[in-house]
């Protein structure tokens, strides 16, 4: 009896990452072709109530690692608990999202596990037997199909807003096995944690993203971008050259030394698009781009170009926005 | 403090990448840099040396040309190099840690340090997995570092902000941009790098054999994305192309 398709559901304040349910619906897909039961991996603290939805969305198996030493996020605390789970049920597959948290957890536990581990994965898919993954590289400027034909569990952490949603299933329920969680000694003392407030989605998980280059001229046009970002429900990048010039923090940086994104629509002002940059967005679905040089490399690759000066263009992109929003 | 500095050469972040007769990464007439997140975690072991007196080692696993780099790091500051060549045998993740755990495993060490990813194949594991095979603790993306006695606070990237973490030495630390200006090489740098030692190693003189360094995953094919299409420019003044852009993201694109 195999172990099963595993996916780590990884919650944040109580609440499901939305990659979770990404990752249980492409497992849910692998589970039925290879006649196998789909298991999720909830770790924190006084998160059983959130075993429902991950029944919901395709989970036949919770297993529920819950204890104080679980409520944050420490390397060995999760990676010991996690890894004893694994060893203990022998899962076929494993799969993580690639955020902070997850891509942290997976490599530790594919070290301690002697297993394979594909980063960041676009696309998984069954072929003559064994699981196919697609992962691009150089920031998306090629792309690695690979296979771990041995080592298992096969692990893969997957890149959030990529891979569709299945409906929930009203009704459905899944087996909650409470776990007895194994942290080990935990080496990691967290001293402080400095959240930084901000009502805007991550970038890496954000449908819309609203960036500026260095047409904003400065830090405080950053604000302009602001505004239209919170209109549009959006988070707010920038490229290598405005972060360089310290106008926005690293963190906002989206490019090849910065962030990969793959929102539905990639706003783009004053952006000239350098090869870096286009790699670390070029998968975006729907890229808008306003710069007053029609000849930037970014309206190569924009289904929309606007050429023109963005501070006059954004105002009238955030009240045209406004109105529709108020047709609803 | 020893510091040892794992560094990995890649493609400049500028390259365009082809693929060659077989199928693979065409790395004819690419240029070569340090990882740019490797580089941020050399400067910090300079950093960490100039407080504390030791030595700074760097060591890397490739073929010839990867010496560059590693004189470059020397140029920098740091006092040693050591290259592993993987005598032409298919690398991952796992099997670059194992050749790196080795030769960490022979050296005296306080911290390790390396970029969190390479920006070629941005798997962000290795430092990991070296991390695990020597039996020590880790941070991961840090953005900064205090160096203490026996331990290290470290201020590194979480979801929404940042959290202070503080772990015992020895450790492996990894670099995330914001963590410090790596320095340039000054011209007496350059000169005093060429007398510095670069060691180069087989898997043989490491004591690995054959059996120690397969790969857990395997290429089955590379191939590049289809080229995206420009679009349209969408005419007018200002006001009317903003206009335009909103219906046509609603009515074309479906999209908001």
């Amino acid at each position: 009896m195999p172990g099963g398709i595993w996916v780590y559901a990884e919650q944040k304040d109580g609440k499901l990452k939305k990659v979770t349910l990404e990752l249980l619906s492409a497992a849910r897909k692998i589970a039925d072709e290879q006649k196998e039961e789909l298991c999720a991996v909830l770790t924190g603290r006084d998160v059983a109530g959130l075993a429902g939805t991950l029944a919901e969305y395709g989970a036949d198996k919770v297993y529920l690692l819950q204890s104080e030493d679980l409520e944050n996020y420490t390397t060995d605390g999760y990676t010991s608990a996690v890894t004893a789970l694994v060893r203990e049920h022998q899962p076929s597959v494993f799969l993580l999202g690639y955020t902070v948290l997850g891509r942290d957890l997976a490599a530790h536990v594919a070290q301690r596990l002697d297993t394979g581990l594909f980063t960041d994965c676009v696309d998984v898919r069954l072929e003559d037997g064994q699981l196919v993954f697609k992962r691009p590289i150089y920031a998306g400027k090629a792309f690695f199909e690979g296979v771990c034909p041995e080592a298992r569990p096969v692990m893969a952490t997957v890149r959030p807003n990529v891979l569709p949603v299945n409906p929930p299933q009203a009704g459905r329920t899944a087996q909650v096995i409470e776990v007895n969680p194994q942290p080990g000694s935990i080496r990691q003392i967290i001293r402080d944690v400095v959240r930084q407030v901000s009502t805007r989605p991550e970038l890496t998980e954000a449908d819309i993203i609203v960036s500026g280059g260095r047409g904003m001229k400065g830090p405080e046009n950053f604000r302009l971008l602001e505004e239209l970002a919170d209109v549009l429900g959006a988070a707010v990048g920038a490229s290598r050259a405005a972060v360089d010039a310290g106008w926005a923090p690293h963190s906002m940086q989206v490019g090849q030394t910065g962030k990969t994104v793959s929102p539905t629509l990639y706003i783009a002002c004053g952006i000239s698009g350098a090869i870096q940059h286009l790699a670390g967005m070029g998968s975006s679905k729907y890229i808008v781009a306003i710069n007053k040089d029609p000849e930037a490399n970014i309206f190569k690759v924009a289904d929309y170009g606007i050429v023109g000066d963005l501070f006059e263009v954004v105002p009238l992109l955030i009240q045209e926005f406004k109105k529709l929003k108020e047709q609803g | 403090m020893n510091v040892v500095v794992m560094l990995k050469q890649t493609f400049d972040t500028e390259a365009r990448i082809t693929l060659d007769e077989k199928g693979r990464i065409n790395r004819e007439g690419v240029s070569l840099i340090i990882n740019p997140y490797d580089e941020f975690a050399v400067e910090e072991g300079l950093r960490v040396k100039e407080k504390s007196k030791g030595e700074v080692t760097v060591v890397s696993v490739g073929e010839a040309q990867v010496q560059e780099a590693l004189r470059q790091a020397l140029a920098m500051g740091a006092d040693k190099a050591i290259l592993v060549s993987p005598d032409g045998m298919e690398v991952d993740e796992y099997v670059t840690a194992t050749i790196l755990a080795k030769v960490i495993g022979g050296l005296q060490y306080d911290i390790i340090l390396a970029g969190w990813r390479a920006i070629d194949d941005g798997s962000a594991q290795v430092a990991a997995r070296v991390a695990e095979i020597l039996g020590l603790p880790m941070v991961n993306m840090v953005t900064r570092l205090e160096v203490g006695e026996g331990s290290v606070l470290a201020t590194r990237e979480i979801e929404g902000g940042s959290e202070v973490v503080e772990v015992p030495l020895p450790a492996v630390v990894t670099a995330q941009k914001g963590l410090n200006e790596p320095r340039y090489p000054t011209m007496k740098g350059i000169m005093q790098a060429k007398k510095k030692p670069m060691q180069k190693m087989t898997l043989q003189d490491l004591g690995l054999d054959a059996g120690q360094v397969v790969p857990k995953v395997r290429a089955v094919k590379y191939y590049l994305p289809p080229p995206r299409k420009p679009g349209r420019i969408i005419p007018g003044e200002a006001a009317e192309a903003a206009a335009a852009l909103v219906r046509a993201l609603r009515e074309e694109a479906k999209i908001i």
